[in-house]
């Protein structure tokens, strides 16, 4: 499985809104891989990466949040100067569009790893492949 | 100055004679004419025949806005369509909104009653009358408009919004007097102001203000800012329209019901029983005089209070309080009547919602605002999790109100479980506005 799974909570614009998360995930015992938080004037969703996608989700339901999950890319890109505009000329000359991306440094320092939301998924994962790019698993996200 | 003086001033036995009068002409029409009322008169055991005198009113059974609403569009009407000229209807989501009927006869009726409500204002044929009250289904627009020409006074047909005309015209065609909601009328003035036009100066004098609850505190207000006399009109379409009752301008106290058309009673909300005069309960009013849409007890679900005693201005007819409030869940929000249960209709036409919501009127600055809260449920996220379909639905949220509502609201998504449960009857409405 190429895709990585994201969960998304709807959060209302409130103070202790985001702490009341991350305190029912670090009870659970759950780590968090990487996150991204979209906003509007009146609410906004919390995009997470997590390594027990299913326990998140049972907590999370269990403390009255909102939760979806939408299918996301990881892409391995060298972290150097260029890294991401390689990947994103290469989507662009297959006309595929990005919904939204977010980054975060692998441990070793050499790569980062952008997640990607598209709207035509498994499209975007066979061309990345195809233009030679490293597209990660879920369980390999998971466990970093 | 009083349009009608023997019927506004009649002694008050004589005013009960004619209303037992036309009373019963109205019981025995309507029980002949609509099967709404004849089966409501058979399961109530009572004949038309059994009412003697204005006490007997009491033996008759309530009409209710659910029953207008069973009954719609024309199933209350007790004269064939070709005899009626006019429908208005009150807002509604489809199929739920009250359609009013009315003969020529009737228009006539309700055009003098107008036209006594702005003398009652102290209005002549030489005021020019700015009408801001809609035009089209709502009875405001149109109601005033005839009072006016009855009274051969100079209506300019403004209707409501687009205020910088509105406000071009009160200073270019110098209307003395001005009809339009309160809440509207403190706008303009604000709004005036901030353009730097001497709002004081204007020609205006009188206000003739309605269709919104409103307080002595706002009059006062609307009085200075735009240095005018600001009088209170009472109608809801389903009795005839405004018109029903209005202030004197020589005491400002009280609004005096047009009793040789419509009999007045209060009630206690919860037990139905009549309450005596100067208690606060729900106002009833029975039409005596309308031939399309005769109305027989119809619970307003308004609160006020009547007093007989007599005015300085020399009429004789009885006088409510100013509307304190509701005996149900409906709020007016600028003007327009909203219940919560057209609001759940119109969420539960949208897949995936649930109806779990909760209304907040409140007021910035002068104009009312409506917040609807509504839950995030678990099905309409799980598929997707994604910003823009949330905000997807709040646009169509938004639009559906105002398409089958035709007010405005801001809508605010709620986390799932935020908004409170309630066993038994909820409470959906929280209205922080102080009248």
């Amino acid at each position: 499985m190429k895709k990585v799974e994201q969960i998304s909570i709807f959060l209302e614009n409130k103070p202790g809104g985001l702490e009341f998360v991350t305190r029912v995930l670090k009870d659970a015992g759950i780590n968090i891989r990487a996150l991204s938080l979209a906003d509007t004037s009146d609410f906004g969703v919390l995009r997470l990466i997590v390594n027990d996608v299913e326990k998140a989700k049972q907590v999370l339901k269990e403390n009255g949040f909102t939760v979806g999950r939408t299918s996301v890319v990881a892409v391995l890109v060298p972290d150097r100067p260029g890294g991401l505009h390689s990947i994103l000329e290469s989507l662009s000359k297959e006309k595929i569009n990005v919904e939204y991306m977010y980054a975060f440094v692998e441990r070793s320092g050499e790569h980062a790893i952008i997640i990607f939301r598209f709207d035509a998924t498994d499209r975007a994962i066979d061309s990345l492949t195809k233009s030679g790019f490293t597209v990660l698993p879920g369980e390999k996200v998971y466990s970093l | 100055m009083i349009y009608n003086e023997e019927f506004e001033t009649l002694p008050r036995e004589a005013l009960e004679a004619l209303q037992v009068k036309r009373l019963q002409q109205v019981v025995q029409r309507v029980y002949h004419t609509v099967g709404f009322y004849k089966r409501a008169f058979d399961n109530a055991g009572v004949k038309p025949d059994d009412i003697k005198s204005l006490d007997d009113l009491k033996r008759l059974p309530f009409t209710t806005k659910q029953d207008l609403r069973d009954n719609y569009p024309y199933g209350m009407f007790a004269v064939p369509m070709s005899s009626v000229v006019r429908v208005h209807a009150s807002s509604g989501t489809t199929g739920r909104s009250t359609v009013v009927g009315y003969t020529k006869r009737d228009i006539d009726t309700w055009s003098e009653l107008m036209a006594r409500c702005f003398v009652m204002a102290g209005l002549t044929k030489n005021d020019i009358i700015h009408n801001a009250y809609g035009y089209g289904l709502f009875t405001g627009g149109l109601g005033a408009h005839y009072g006016a020409e009855k009274l051969g006074a100079s209506v300019i047909p403004m209707s409501g919004g687009n205020t910088k005309r509105q406000l071009m015209i009160l200073q270019d065609f110098g209307p003395t007097a001005i009809c339009a909601t309160p809440s509207y009328t403190l706008y303009l003035a604000e709004q005036g102001e901030e353009m730097g036009v001497d709002m004081r100066s204007l020609k205006l004098r009188v206000g003739i203000l309605g269709a919104e609850p409103w307080s002595q505190k706002m009059r006062e207000q609307i009085e200075n800012k735009l240095n005018i006399t600001a009088l209170d009109i009472y109608g809801l379409s389903e009795v005839m329209g405004p018109g029903v009752s209005m202030e004197c301008v020589e005491s400002k106290q009280g609004l005096h019901i047009f009793e040789d058309h419509f009999i007045a009673e209060i009630i206690n909300p919860d037990t139905g029983e009549v309450l005596p005069e100067g208690e606060v309960g729900e106002l009833v009013f029975t039409t005596v005089t309308k031939e399309a849409f005769p109305l027989v007890r119809y619970r307003t679900r308004d609160v006020s209070r009547l007093v007989k005693a007599p005015c300085r201005c020399g009429r004789t007819l009885v006088r409510m309080d100013r509307i304190t409030g509701r005996s149900d869940d409906m709020i007016i929000i600028r003007g327009v009547n909203v219940f919560p249960s057209q609001i759940e209709g119109v969420l539960l036409n949208i897949p995936g919602l649930e109806p779990h919501y909760m209304l907040i009127a409140d007021r910035e600055g002068t104009l009312d605002t409506l917040e609807v809260q509504v839950e995030v449920g678990e099905k309409l996220f799980a598929e997707t999790g994604e910003v823009k379909v949330l905000q997807e639905l709040s646009r169509r949220i938004t639009k559906d109100i105002k398409d089958y509502l035709g007010v405005s609201a801001k809508v605010k998504l709620v986390e799932p479980k935020t908004v409170q449960r309630f066993e038994g009857k909820a409470k959906r409405v929280i209205d922080k506005r102080t009248i």
